[in-house]
């Protein structure tokens, strides 16, 4: 059963890998509108950055942060984010496959379906999120005065794979859940999108229920607010003790299982418009 | 005359067909308002007064820009992709054969489309921002009507804006590149990240004299009772000017591109 379980994941990347590269070729049929989009993805992500820039011409702190530590903050959930994006992105595309019984398709097919839709119209653009977020993330690095040590330095690598790991669950959760709105991908996008720019600002300028929904609810502050507190040396606004800051990786694993449920619960239940 | 109008309850029907697809907008608009909403309070916690706005102004400027994003479309969407497909499969001979005047066909369509995005995705999350924050509502009737000129105006911005992106794919064919750059000009140029008046300088200046702060910076300081008397006249001069020179400015370039589309043959 294990062992099925195994070949039935190796089998999914490889596919995933397969449908990728297909669209990769695709994609570079085009060079220059790949520069063109990607530099677009870039900017339209450094916009937001850009505001938070506009706001430090005006203040010193918001919520008690100053500039680089918002910067830390906004690069930490920006590279996560747009990891997710890049691997998990097309998820959103499901409610439409659903509504044209495109997804009949994909059903046949002797792949996982998972694989399929997220590998589905791949888009390596999406590597301009992630440059913009390491390029604001380096430039905490560098400003911060840190004291360095080498918990905190692990912690940097880990937060962004796991934080990926964290909106990966969401985008798979926000798919599953438009089997049964196949209307719905802006739901979706709130979590997504809303929670990454919900997270590149400070907890302390939230209300207390958002910040606590945020953390035992969608447990989207294990993302960077929990990690990245622990690595500037603050407290966490609900007061939770310490080592709450190395659960990311637990929290991970924990929504993957219910992502992964939540999926086969959706693909069961889903029935072709006949179309 | 007629024609449009009916071209236009057609627009409205058209997105009122799609209600859980609305429903999922308003819960969006609503989650970026609250996000919104908490980084305003602690900016303007710091500095009251910021921009010319207080607490309150600041707050419903927030909800202003998620009642207005769908409407004004400042992220895009609406007719563009489609007459930009049009265009790219040739189908835009046949409505040129057609007795009507295509870019008010569009317009019509548009108009249409904004009024149902306004009372759909504008009210709901209007009136949840007004119960979770201390907003500043007009209370004479005479703002609420003269924001809803300035909606218009900015609607009829926006859509010549977006019409002109649409008609350079009679040039370019694919016109994912120009939908970009008019979707991030459209995003930080209409005060949808920060209010216009908070960008210092220069890039302040030249933001405001943009067509995008039509969008949403003109409406929601007539709706915040900015302009007055005279100012209220001259911020309608200024969105209606932009307004009829990009609308002149699509004709052109449509009958420069129409002369093309015969030379191609379709």
């Amino acid at each position: 059963m294990v062992f099925a379980e195994r070949s039935r994941l190796v089998e999914g990347v490889r596919a995933y890998g397969l449908i990728a590269s297909m669209w990769l070729r695709s994609t570079m049929a085009y060079r220059a509108s790949f520069v063109m989009t990607t530099l677009g993805n870039f900017a339209a992500t450094g916009f937001d950055f850009v505001a938070i820039m506009l706001m430090f011409a005006h203040v010193d702190e918001l919520g008690g942060y100053t500039l680089p530590e918002i910067a830390l903050l906004y690069g930490a959930s920006g590279t996560a984010f747009g990891l997710a994006d890049l691997v998990l992105g097309s998820m959103d595309r499901l409610g439409r496959r659903v509504r044209d019984g495109t997804l009949d398709t994909l059903l046949v097919r002797p792949v996982p379906v998972l694989a399929q839709v997220a590998a589905d119209r791949f888009a390596l653009r999406r590597l301009g999120r992630i440059t913009q977020g390491l390029l604001v993330l380096g430039y905490a690095l560098v400003t911060l005065d840190i004291d360095w040590t080498p918990l905190r330095v692990a912690m940097v690598p880990l937060m962004l794979l796991t934080g990926a790991a964290i909106f990966g669950a969401v985008f798979v959760c926000g798919a599953a859940f438009q089997f049964f709105a196949q209307d719905a991908a802006e739901v979706q996008s709130s979590f997504t999108y809303g929670g990454n720019t919900l997270l590149q600002y400070p907890p302390t300028i939230f209300a207390k229920d958002l910040v606590r929904g945020v953390t035992f609810v969608v447990p989207l502050a294990f993302v960077n607010w929990l990690p990245a507190l622990y690595v500037l040396g603050r407290d966490y606004p609900l007061g939770l003790p310490e080592w709450v800051s190395f659960l990311p990786p637990v929290v991970a694993g924990v929504c993957w299982v219910l992502a992964g449920t939540a999926w086969r619960a959706g693909l069961r239940s889903y029935r072709s418009t006949g179309s | 005359m007629r024609l449009y109008a009916v071209v236009a309850a057609g627009g409205f029907r058209r997105y009122a067909t799609y209600r859980i697809a609305t429903a999922a907008g308003v819960f969006t608009n609503t989650v970026f308002g609250f996000i919104l909403a908490y980084t305003y309070m602690a900016l303007w916690d710091e500095r009251p007064q910021l921009g010319g706005y207080d607490m309150s102004q600041a707050l419903t400027y927030v909800w202003l820009g998620q009642a207005l994003l769908a409407t004004c479309a400042m992220m895009g969407g609406g007719f563009e992709d489609e007459l930009m497909e049009r265009i790219r499969t040739g189908d835009v001979a046949i409505d040129l054969y057609r007795p009507i005047d295509l870019q008010m066909w569009w317009l019509a369509g548009d108009l249409g489309r904004a009024a149902y995005q306004l009372m759909a995705r504008g009210i709901v999350p209007m009136v949840l921002g007004a119960l979770a924050f201390p907003l500043a509502l007009p209370r004479s009737p005479g703002i609420w009507l003269a924001f809803l000129v300035s909606v218009t105006l900015g609607v009829v911005v926006g859509f010549a804006v977006r019409y002109l992106v649409a008609l350079s794919a009679f040039w370019l064919m694919d016109g994912a590149g120009a939908s970009q750059i008019a979707f991030l000009a459209g995003l930080f140029f209409s005060g949808m990240l920060l209010p216009l008046t908070l960008f210092p300088g220069l890039l302040g200046e030249v933001a405001r004299a943009l067509p995008w702060s039509a969008l949403l910076q003109v409406p929601a300081d007539v709706f915040l009772g900015k302009h007055t008397g005279w100012g209220l006249v001259e911020a309608f001069a200024f969105q209606g000017g932009w307004a009829l020179a990009l609308l002149l400015a699509g004709r052109l370039v449509q009958s420069v591109a129409t002369r093309r589309v015969v030379v191609q043959g379709g």
